[in-house]
């Protein structure tokens, strides 16, 4: 999805549409929650909605110990509650502190935005896409919807900054932001990079199985030497033993 | 022995029957209303106390694969009457570590999905499949210690034909889940405050648990040798403490180093909540204690070597309690301190910890002074082949 920021006017329509299709309590809310998916908040004169990034290279998918969260190829990152054993990873890893937990419950799960899936599967628009009466939020496929915001830059460098929020960060995102102003001004984290957070833990994880073959052969080597080593200086003290003259038993 | 089945009623028993049973309500508190209502855990700071616990309860109980190795693997054979508290140290914290992960577990009902729900790419399945089983490995270091108390003796021969490769995973895996809690946070460059976020995290994680592991056992050594039952002789206590000093000044060089590479010295110069917590781990756990331990007179003197090693084990924890919980509030800037029921939760199984450790040790033979003349075999205990580990009466593959 492409979202555009200087088309946005903070009717809120989109959230009210995200609701309805989701099911939740029509409240009007700021920021994301338990019951709401998407929310929007307001920076000087603009309106930035937020939601599931649904990252091309999620860090939610690669933290979850038990796969309860995955990434499919049309796009959604998908979360099953029947796998999920609440150690709330994925809530300290999300660089964009999407997921939201429900502490209330003593069968928690967590929620966030579903990408409407099963609306995508009938091959509709998320409803909040659907909803937006202004064009600010469009849906379509990625490298599309890339070009088109490409397109709108450089047709009008002076409307935008030169950034397509989301094009590569943390590896790419499928939803993709332009905006008016810098993005740091917008709350978002500019510290995050370009490189997917999954790579900062694999880092450590692909050296596991040379932990584990080179460890274990030096270990083996080490006990054999050490092991030879107390052998032969048992056997030299008991040849020094036997030059003397054994005492009588 | 004989079994005594009322305890002796001291000022640690009613401390510690008070606690278990503070942390039994809060438990169940817990369990009644969910994680919401009972800990001050947010979506904003989704892990508090109980990881930090968890992180303190492995580190101190890494003195189960650092004795094992030197005695088992490396032949250091002098320190053998430690290696039965070590491996005791180790059973009881992990237990313990298992026992809060649970509890910490929003479905604690669905703890067992990672040993059939895999995801290779993330630490924490690899965090609980060494924690599993490395638990198996110390169960089964553990138990001829158990078997051998009730004199159900032929397991025993399974457990020795297997003991060496035994030792070696156990190393292994130690080596792989000590890092790999670092490793937790290396997802969170963002989050974790540059004092303590760096990609070195795993290795640094490693480095600090070898120093307080082996002064936790040497604190046990010093605790459980009073009235003249000596565990080890004063130049082997010596030897670990130099042992420690050099772990201590390798960890700090390479802290500091890696502080000035990231250019993240200038955080630690400016006075902030964050500094000051670096320091004061940084200087109660490393430089102080190292201070200490290059001194021989200290090295020598049981008091000095107490204080020394109490010193580690603490800034060893500050050290933990920082990455885990102080590091974290500094983006979002929020502030966490746990509640009531969390503390009480964590405290309850503390004690719970050191109760089943003093049982034991009152009723296995853990804790045996080093004897000058070899002693006798229990004809029972001589009617098996020689076990590589654990056993206190001189049997050892090279000299049987």
């Amino acid at each position: 999805m492409l979202i555009d920021l200087t088309l946005c006017v903070g009717c809120n329509v989109c959230q009210g549409a995200c609701k309805e299709e989701n099911q939740l309590p029509p409240s009007e809310e700021k920021y994301l929650s338990l019951t709401a998916y998407t929310a929007l908040s307001k920076y000087n004169d603009l309106y930035i909605r937020r939601m599931c990034q649904h990252c091309d290279v999620p860090t939610c998918v690669s933290v979850c110990p038990v796969a309860a969260l995955s990434k499919a190829d049309e796009g959604p990152v998908a979360y099953d509650g029947e796998k999920c054993i609440g150690c709330r990873y994925c809530l300290q890893a999300c660089p964009y502190h999407v997921p939201k937990y429900e502490w209330s419950s003593t069968k928690p799960r967590i929620q966030k935005c579903k990408f409407c899936a099963p609306r995508l599967a009938k091959g509709l628009p998320p409803a909040c896409a659907e909803a937006c009466p202004t064009g600010a939020t469009i849906f379509g496929d990625r490298d599309e919807l890339l070009l088109e915001a490409a397109r709108r830059v450089s047709a009008e460098p002076t409307k935008y900054v030169p950034r397509i929020y989301g094009k590569d960060d943390v590896g790419g995102t499928s939803m993709l932001y332009l905006s008016p102003v810098p993005f740091e001004q917008l709350g978002f984290d500019s510290r995050l990079g370009k490189i997917p957070m999954p790579m900062l833990t694999m880092s450590a994880l692909s050296k596991v199985p040379n932990v584990l073959s080179v460890g274990g052969v030096m270990l083996g080597g080490i006990w054999w030497i050490t092991n030879r080593r107390s052998e032969v200086a048992a056997f030299e003290a008991s040849e020094k033993k036997g030059e003397s003259p054994r005492p009588e038993d | 022995m004989k079994l005594r089945l009322l305890p002796r009623i001291s000022r640690w028993h009613p401390i510690a029957t008070t606690l278990i049973l503070a942390g039994t309500v809060a438990a169940i508190a817990r369990f009644t209303y969910g994680l919401g209502a009972t800990t001050n855990l947010s979506d904003e700071f989704p892990w508090g106390l109980w990881i930090g616990f968890d992180f303190l309860g492995i580190g101190l109980a890494a003195s189960g694969f650092t004795i094992v190795a030197a005695v088992h693997l490396f032949h250091a054979k002098e320190y053998e009457p430690i290696v039965r508290p070590a491996i005791l140290t180790a059973f009881i914290g992990y237990m313990l570590v298992v026992l809060v992960l649970i509890l910490d577990l929003g479905r604690p009902d669905h703890f067992w999905h990672p040993l059939v729900m895999w995801n290779p790419h993330s630490v924490m399945c690899e965090i609980s499949w060494c924690l599993m089983l490395y638990t198996s490995v110390l169960s089964l270091e553990f138990a001829p210690i158990l078997l051998e108390r009730f004199n159900i003796l032929w397991p025993i021969k399974w457990i020795h034909a297997i003991s060496l490769p035994l030792m070696i995973f156990g190393v292994l895996l130690s080596t792989l889940h000590q890092s790999s809690f670092g490793s937790l946070y290396l997802i969170v460059p963002n989050r974790l405050h540059a004092l303590w976020y760096t990609p070195l995290l795993p290795v640094l994680f490693f480095i600090s648990c070898l120093a307080s592991g082996i002064s936790m056992i040497l604190l046990e050594s010093l605790i459980f040798s009073r009235g003249g039952r000596d565990l080890l002789p004063t130049r082997l206590r010596a030897n670990l403490a130099k042992v420690i000093a050099v772990i201590l000044a390798l960890y700090f060089v390479v802290r500091v180093e890696n502080l000035l590479a990231r250019g993240a010295w200038h955080e630690m110069t400016t006075v902030t909540y964050f500094s000051l917590a670096f320091q004061a781990e940084m200087l109660i756990g490393f430089v102080i204690p190292f201070g200490l331990l290059v001194v021989e007179r200290v090295r020598n003197s049981r008091r000095g070597l107490y204080a020394a090693s109490l010193l580690v084990v603490v800034g060893f924890a500050l050290n933990r309690m920082n990455t885990a919980i102080t590091g974290l509030e500094s983006y979002p800037a929020q502030t966490y301190f746990p509640s009531l029921i969390e503390i009480f939760i964590m405290l309850g199984i503390t004690a719970l910890g050191f109760s089943a450790f003093s049982f034991i040790v009152k009723h296995l033979p853990i804790f045996e002074p080093v004897v000058a003349t070899p002693r006798v075999r229990p004809e029972a205990v001589t009617a098996r082949p020689e076990p590589i580990f654990l056993t206190r009466h001189g049997g050892d593959l090279e000299s049987s």
